[in-house]
C-alpha cells in the first residue's frame, strides 16, 4: 500500500498576527512556524498504517524551502521519503489541490491523507479539492479509520454525532483531533532522517481561482464593564444589561 | 443566477441554509440576479419554503440514489445544476455537508471557493467574500478569477430574512449512483439541541469548573438562556469525560453567537480565536487579570460556584428564554 501525506507549514498558534506592507499577506517576521496540527494527525495515521500492515509513505508538501523543516519532521516521526513541491505563491486551496494532483495522479498512491484544515488559512477545502481532481472518494473531519481490502470506513465528525461514511480506494481522507495520539519524535528517528534528501520538485503551473486582496485586524471590540456588588446582585445586573443595553434576550 | 444549496431537516429549512439564502437574495438584487434555491435527497418535501426566503426558481434533484450523503453523488447535482442554469455563483450554509460538497463541486467547475464567509458583496459582477483566517485573529478578502465563484457561510451571522419570492418550481434528474463514498449509518444524534457552531446562546466551562460533574450547573443556566455548553481544550482535556465536540478555539469549534458566557476560562489567545467572533462576551472569572476580560462586554469578577445559580436563578425569575 502507498501513502501520500500532504503536510502545511503554517504559523504557531501564539502567532501575533501583522498585516505585511503589501496590505494582503501575513508579516513573516517573528512568525514560529509548525506543521498544522491537523496535519499531524493524519501523518501519524500514516505512520500506524504502515506498522499495523506495512505501507510506504511519502511526505509531501507544497511551498518553499522553509517548508523542509516539516518535511523533515515527517521522516524523522516514520515517514519512508519526502516531496517538496517548490512554489512561490501557494495560491488559494484549488491551486495547492491542482499542484498536488499533478504529482499525485500517477504514482498509484492508495490513500491521501491530509488535515481537515490548514491552520490559519483555514478553508478546509484542499483534501475534497484533491478527491475531484484525482476522480477519487473523500471522507472528511474524521475520527476512526478501517482500512478493508481495496474500501475504507470512516467515522466523520458531523453537527451534534458522527457518521459512518463508507467507500473505495483510492481516498482522500482528511484527519480531525481524536483520530489518535501523535507521536513524538525519537531520536533514532531524527538521526535516521538526517540520512534521507528531501526531492525537489517544481509545483505544477496551475490557475488560481480565488486570491487573498486585502487583509486586515479585526475591531477593536468595546472597553467591557464589570458589574458590582455580590453574586446575586452581579447576576442581576448582568441580565438586565444583556436585556436593555445589548437587547440579546 | 445565484444558486445556494439549501439543507431540509424534518421537512423544514435548515437554519443556516435559510441565512445563506436570504444572503443570495441580498446579492442577486445588488447584481439584478435571479436566485435559485437547490434541493437534493430521497424526498424533497418542504423545498416550497424557499420562496418565503426570496427564491425565484426552486430546483429539486429527487431520487432513492440521494437517500443518504455522498460527497461525489452531491457533488454532482450541484455542479450539473450550475451548469443547467448557467449559474455564477453557487452558495451553502458552511455546515457539515456544506463543508464537504462545496468543495468538491467548486473543483469540478474549476471555481474558487471561500470558507465559512462572515461577508459576501458583488463587485463588477463577481463575488466577494470577507473570511476570518488565523481562526479570527485577522480578516481575508477573497477576490476570484474564476467566472463561477462559489463560498460556504458562517452560520448564525447573515440573519435570515422573509421575502417572498416567484418560487417556480423545476425537478432535476438525481444522478444514477454507484457512488464512490456514502454515509451508512448516523451516530450520537444529540439530544436535539443545536450544535455549538449554530448556537445563540454558548455558555462555555473552563479549566475553573474544577470537575466534569459541575458542569451541571453550566447546563442549567444554558437551559435557563435557551443555549448550549462549550468548554475550553484545558476542560476537554483534563480527563473529565467531556468530548472534543464541546471544544471552542483554534483547534476546536469556531463559534458566533449573539450571547458568549466563559466561565472559569483565562482567555488564552487559542481559546479566543474560537469565539471572538461573538457578538456579545460575558467572562465570570475569580481572577480580575485573566485576560479574557479584556476581550469581554461585561464581566464579573468572583466565584463562578456562586455567580452561574445566582444567573439561573435571575434568568428564571425574569422569564429569558422562555420566549
Ligand atoms: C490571508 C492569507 C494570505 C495568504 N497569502 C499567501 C501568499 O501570499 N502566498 C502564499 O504562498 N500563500 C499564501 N497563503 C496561503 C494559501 O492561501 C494557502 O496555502 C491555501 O489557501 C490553502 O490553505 P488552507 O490552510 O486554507 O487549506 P485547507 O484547505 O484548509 O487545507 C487542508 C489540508 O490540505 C493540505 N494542504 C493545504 N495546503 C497545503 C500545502 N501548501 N502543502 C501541503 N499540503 C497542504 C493539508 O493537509 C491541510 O491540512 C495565504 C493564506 C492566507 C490565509
Ligand atoms: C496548539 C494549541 C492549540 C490549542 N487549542 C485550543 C482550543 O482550541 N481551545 C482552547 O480553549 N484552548 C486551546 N489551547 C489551550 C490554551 O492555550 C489554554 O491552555 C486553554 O485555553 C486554557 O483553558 P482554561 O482557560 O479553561 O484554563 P486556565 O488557563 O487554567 O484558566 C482557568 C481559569 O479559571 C479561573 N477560575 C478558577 N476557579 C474559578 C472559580 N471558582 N470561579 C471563577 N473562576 C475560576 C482561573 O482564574 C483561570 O482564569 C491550545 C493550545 C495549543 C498549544
Amino acid at each position: 500500500m502507498k501513502i501520500l501525506v500532504a503536510l502545511k507549514q503554517v504559523p504557531d498558534t501564539e502567532t501575533k498576527i501583522k498585516v505585511a506592507a503589501d496590505g494582503k499577506s501575513l508579516d513573516p517576521a517573528d512568525v514560529k512556524w509548525i506543521t498544522s496540527p491537523y496535519d499531524e494527525y493524519a501523518l501519524e495515521e500514516a505512520i500506524r498504517l504502515k506498522e499495523g500492515k506495512g505501507a510506504e509513505v511519502v511526505a509531501l508538501s507544497v511551498g518553499s524551502d522553509a517548508s523542509k523543516d516539516v518535511l523533515k519532521n515527517a521522516l524523522a516521526l516514520g515517514a519512508d521519503s519526502a516531496v517538496l513541491l517548490k512554489g512561490e505563491g501557494q495560491g488559494d486551496p484549488y491551486a495547492v489541490a491542482q499542484v498536488i494532483a499533478a504529482y499525485a495522479k500517477d504514482k498509484g498512491f492508495d490513500l491521501i491523507l491530509c488535515g481537515n484544515k490548514g491552520l490559519g488559512g483555514d478553508n478546509a477545502a484542499m483534501g475534497p479539492m484533491l478527491a475531484e481532481l484525482l476522480g477519487v472518494a473523500q471522507a472528511n473531519v474524521i475520527v476512526k479509520l478501517e482500512l478493508g481490502d481495496g474500501t475504507f470506513k470512516a467515522e466523520r465528525e458531523i453537527e451534534g454525532g458522527s457518521e459512518i461514511v463508507e467507500g473505495a480506494l483510492p481516498a482522500v481522507i482528511t484527519a480531525q483531533k481524536g483520530l489518535n495520539e501523535p507521536r513524538y519524535a525519537s531520536l533514532k528517528g531524527i538521526m535516521a532522517a538526517k540520512k534521507k534528501t528531501i526531492e525537489e520538485l517544481d509545483a505544477a503551473a496551475v490557475t488560481t481561482a480565488a486570491q487573498v486582496s486585502a487583509l486586515a485586524l479585526p475591531p477593536e471590540r468595546p472597553a467591557g464593564r464589570l458589574l458590582q456588588g455580590d453574586a446575586a446582585q452581579q447576576a442581576q445586573a448582568l441580565l438586565q444589561a444583556l436585556k436593555d443595553e445589548a437587547k440579546v434576550f | 443566477m445565484i444558486l445556494v444549496f439549501c439543507e431540509l431537516k424534518d421537512g423544514q429549512i435548515r437554519k443556516p441554509s435559510a441565512e445563506a439564502l436570504s444572503e443570495g437574495r441580498r446579492l442577486a438584487d445588488a447584481s439584478g440576479k435571479k436566485l435559485g434555491a437547490l434541493f437534493a435527497g430521497a424526498s424533497c418535501a418542504g423545498a416550497a419554503e424557499a420562496a418565503k426566503f426570496g427564491a425565484d426558481v426552486i430546483l429539486t434533484a429527487e431520487g432513492p440514489s440521494l437517500a443518504s450523503y455522498s460527497s461525489d453523488a452531491f457533488a454532482t447535482v450541484l455542479a450539473d445544476a450550475v451548469k443547467a442554469k448557467g449559474a455564477t455563483v453557487l452558495l451553502a450554509a458552511a455546515t457539515a455537508v456544506g463543508k464537504d460538497v462545496l468543495p468538491r463541486a467548486a473543483a469540478r467547475l474549476g471555481a474558487g471557493y471561500a470558507s465559512d464567509v462572515t461577508g459576501l458583496s458583488m463587485v463588477d459582477g463577481k463575488l466577494q467574500a470577507v473570511r476570518p483566517v488565523y481562526a479570527g485573529k485577522a480578516f481575508a478578502t477573497t477576490s476570484f478569477a474564476s467566472a463561477v465563484q462559489t463560498a460556504t457561510t458562517r452560520p448564525n451571522v447573515f440573519p435570515a430574512a422573509e421575502k417572498a419570492g416567484a418560487g417556480a418550481t423545476e425537478a432535476l434528474a438525481a444522478p444514477a449512483g454507484d457512488f464512490k463514498s456514502v454515509v451508512k449509518e448516523i451516530l450520537a444524534k444529540a439530544s436535539g439541541k443545536v450544535d455549538l457552531s449554530e448556537a445563540n446562546v454558548i455558555v462555555s466551562g473552563g479549566r475553573g469548573m474544577k470537575d466534569g460533574a459541575n458542569f451541571k450547573i453550566l447546563e442549567e443556566l444554558a437551559d435557563a438562556l435557551g443555549g448550549v455548553v462549550g468548554a475550553s481544550r484545558a476542560a476537554v482535556d483534563a480527563g473529565w469525560g467531556l468530548p472534543h465536540s464541546m471544544q471552542v478555539g483554534q483547534t476546536g469549534k469556531v463559534v458566533s453567537p449573539t450571547l458568549y458566557i466563559a466561565c472559569g476560562i483565562s482567555g488564552a489567545i487559542q481559546h479566543i480565536a474560537g469565539m471572538s467572533g461573538s457578538k456579545f462576551i460575558v467572562a465570570i472569572n475569580k481572577d480580575p487579570e485573566a485576560p479574557i476580560f479584556k476581550l469581554a462586554n461585561y464581566g464579573i469578577v468572583g466565584d463562578l460556584f456562586e455567580v452561574v445559580p445566582e444567573l439561573t436563578k435571575a434568568a428564571k425569575a425574569m422569564g429569558i428564554g422562555s420566549n
